[in-house]
């Protein structure tokens, strides 16, 4: 059990951590998701003692860490998987770090077997890549088989291999009874991996409740709604039609609507009733990503911009901002993403699902990594007309949609239920 | 206190699997040695024609550590890695998240250092005195003089604290490339800088190298006004390493790892 009471933390005039409060169960997996910088590794930090918060406090097992009897033997850590003297050999370090924490020397060829590294065990790190990196971060973390476990990051940087293996490591460990808090941006990952969610963001304590509760709460079902784009005067009457009977329309990019709070059949009616055609209409569900990025989007402290390239390039006449050649775009306008065109393949799926291959490690230091469309792959058979199929350079040719910041879509988006 | 053993155990399993612990230690060692022979060589040929008062304050023993000047260097950068790549790695975080008891962590990790650094720098200082003296032929003087094996044994205490003191300065600065950058030239230049200038020399003195290299003086220098001894010196030196101590505990014990 983990415990954090009114943690806070201030660097100078900078508050990284504000008022955190939150407990840790064993027996499941605890997610702690928010945004790069919004204090997660800071919280984790002062967990360990390694920090000291400016006030609050927090305890493992109700002790505050600096004061637990034999802390390498009840908690283990995973800060960082570069902290590694690249110099030294990944058997050395486990040595080393076993032999502080008074763990027999056997017990670091176990956890090299569990970790997967024993052929690389005798090979200096600095030649590891930042998986082997993790897989040896996660070893030394599990060293003391400790009853309390933090991972900060665990899955970055690791291949769709090793990131199911982390999961299944995470829900292994929980099942043993043991406390185990993991880190990450990805909220798809969570959604897999832990039972419980913290969020945070700006240091702030977002939401506290579990993995099912917050999808009941944040996945709401949508319709995707599309008229005849030859008529626009038909979009409109269905869209006052959908009003009146109390449903709530946005537009979206490409001319189609997105529809809640009325079920199907009764949109259905409604088209009739207005003698309005419809090509398409379709059931949705918002991903627990939009869910999350919605919560955390007043919060991201790093927006990209976008990259104008002055001076650099020539718009080549006849470029096209985005590869629809549909009717008349609609806010919020061309050339920018639009994030429910295409489906995130994990969002929807059950807890504990397999996702397929591609899953994108997130990419550090390059905005959000849900502010890029193309990070989640597979786009949405409607999204684009395909009879203008986007040209293999599409991300060179369309810089707008990744350089935009990822609360672009929010404003259609205040009332997903 | 188990915590003690552990982290002894700990620490010499880090230094002897990094290889700048060899290449450091072994420079050292190598570079004493060599420039000493070199400076005892010269001396040897050059006897006759340097002038009477040179002659007179003749210090066979101190000439053959004349290399330790610049092998210390290769100390001061032992001192600073052993410390400071905790902290530029991160594992200072997997250490200290093992060993909350910050005192005890740095105390043993100073400990075995420093035991290391004693065992070569005793050792280097007993190859340079005989390597040296065999190059003086005639001018040679022997263990058993007076003063000769206090001073041999003074040159290995020496190189000792010089580490000491540069990991001490490594633990209050962390980063490895600030530590040099102020060691090294402090203890390259400056210290000589001062201690040459007439007018500084009275208090380039007392900085840890002049005082702590007395030590391995035995034949004093001419009008020599130095207000302390050989043991007086190492004292100084002592004092400068502990006040370095105290502050790197200190910043250890407060400031976020």
């Amino acid at each position: 059990m983990i415990e954090a009471v009114g943690l806070t933390k201030r660097y100078g005039a900078k508050t990284a951590v504000y008022n955190l409060s939150f407990q840790v169960r064993p027996g499941t997996v605890t997610g702690f998701l928010g945004p790069n910088g919004s204090g997660k590794s800071t919280t984790m930090r002062m967990i360990l003692g390694l920090d000291a918060p400016t006030s609050g406090h927090a305890t493992i097992a109700g002790r505050p860490f600096r004061n637990l009897p034999n802390a390498p033997r009840q908690v283990g850590a995973l800060l960082d998987a570069k902290a590694v003297h690249g110099g030294r050999s990944a058997r050395h370090h486990l040595l080393s770090l076993a032999q502080l924490s008074g763990i027999p020397a056997r017990r670091v060829d176990e956890v090299l077997g569990v970790v997967g590294l024993q052929e690389v065990a005798g090979r200096r790190s600095k030649g590891f890549s930042l998986g082997m990196g993790q897989r040896l971060g996660i070893a030394a973390a599990l060293l003391g088989d400790p009853q309390v476990l933090l991972f900060d990051e665990p899955v970055n940087g690791l291949d769709p291999e090793g990131i199911l293996w982390v999961r299944n490591l995470m829900k292994q460990l929980a099942a043993e009874g043991r406390t185990v808090f993991v880190s990450s941006h990805l909220m798809s990952e969570m959604a897999l991996t832990a039972e419980h969610l913290i969020v945070i963001g700006r240091g702030q304590l977002l939401a506290d409740m579990s993995v099912k509760d917050f999808i009941s709460a944040h996945s709401a079902d949508f319709a995707r709604v599309r008229t005849p784009d030859t008529e626009p005067e038909q979009r409109e009457k269905l869209t006052a039609a959908i009003g009146e009977a109390g449903g709530q329309v946005m537009p979206e990019p490409d001319g189609a609507l997105r529809v809640t709070g009325l079920p199907l059949p009764r949109i259905s009616d409604l088209a009739h009733g207005a003698e309005v055609r419809l090509w398409e209409l379709s059931p949705h569900q918002a991903s627990l990503e939009e869910a999350y990025m919605q919560m955390t989007q007043s919060v991201v402290d790093y927006r990209s911009t976008a990259d104008q390239r002055a001076g650099l390039q020539q718009v080549p006449a006849g470029y096209a901002p985005q590869g629809y050649a549909g009717g008349p775009p609609v806010a919020p306008g061309p050339g920018q993403p639009n994030p429910y065109a295409q489906q995130d393949p994990y969002g929807g799926q059950a807890p504990g699902a397999v996702p397929g291959p591609g899953y994108p490690p997130p990419a550090q230091g390059q905005g959000h990594p849900y502010g890029a469309p193309a990070s989640y792959g597979a786009p949405h058979p409607y999204g684009q007309q395909p009879a203008a199929p986007m040209p293999p350079a599409a991300p060179a040719a369309q810089p707008a949609p990744a350089a935009q910041p990822v609360d672009m879509p929010m404003p259609q988006n205040e009332d997903p239920r | 206190m188990a915590a003690v053993g552990q982290v002894l155990r700990s620490e010499w399993t880090k230094i002897r699997s990094v290889r700048s612990t060899v290449w450091t230690l072994g420079i050292a060692v190598v570079v004493t040695v060599a420039l000493g022979v070199l400076i005892c060589t010269l001396a040897n040929h050059d006897f006759t024609s340097m002038p009477a008062r040179d002659r007179l304050s003749f210090d066979a023993t101190n000439v053959s550590f004349a290399g330790m000047g610049l092998g210390q260097l290769a100390m001061i950068v032992f001192g600073v890695l052993v410390v400071s790549n905790e902290y530029s790695t991160g594992m200072i975080r997997a250490s200290l998240a093992a060993v909350p008891q910050r005192g005890t962590f740095l105390f043993c990790k100073l400990a075995v250092a420093t035991a290391l650094v004693f065992v070569v720098g005793l050792v280097t200082s007993f190859v340079a005195f005989f390597a040296g003296q065999a190059a003086l032929g005639d001018l040679r003087v022997h263990l058993g003089d007076p003063g000769v094996l206090r001073a041999v044994i003074g040159g290995g205490l020496y190189m000792t604290l010089i580490a000491l003191f540069s990991m001490a300065v490594a633990t209050m600065l962390r980063s490895p490339m600030l530590s040099l950058g102020i060691l090294m030239p402090f203890f390259f230049l400056i210290s000589n800088i001062l201690g040459n200038v007439s007018a500084t020399r009275k208090i380039g003195r007392y900085l840890p190298d002049q005082a702590g290299s007395k030590i391995m003086q035995v034949v004093p220098r001419v009008n020599d006004d130095v207000p302390y001894g050989p043991w007086g010196g190492l004292g100084i030196m002592i004092a400068w390493t502990v006040a370095a101590l105290v502050g790197g505990y200190v910043v250890l014990k407060k400031r976020d790892a």
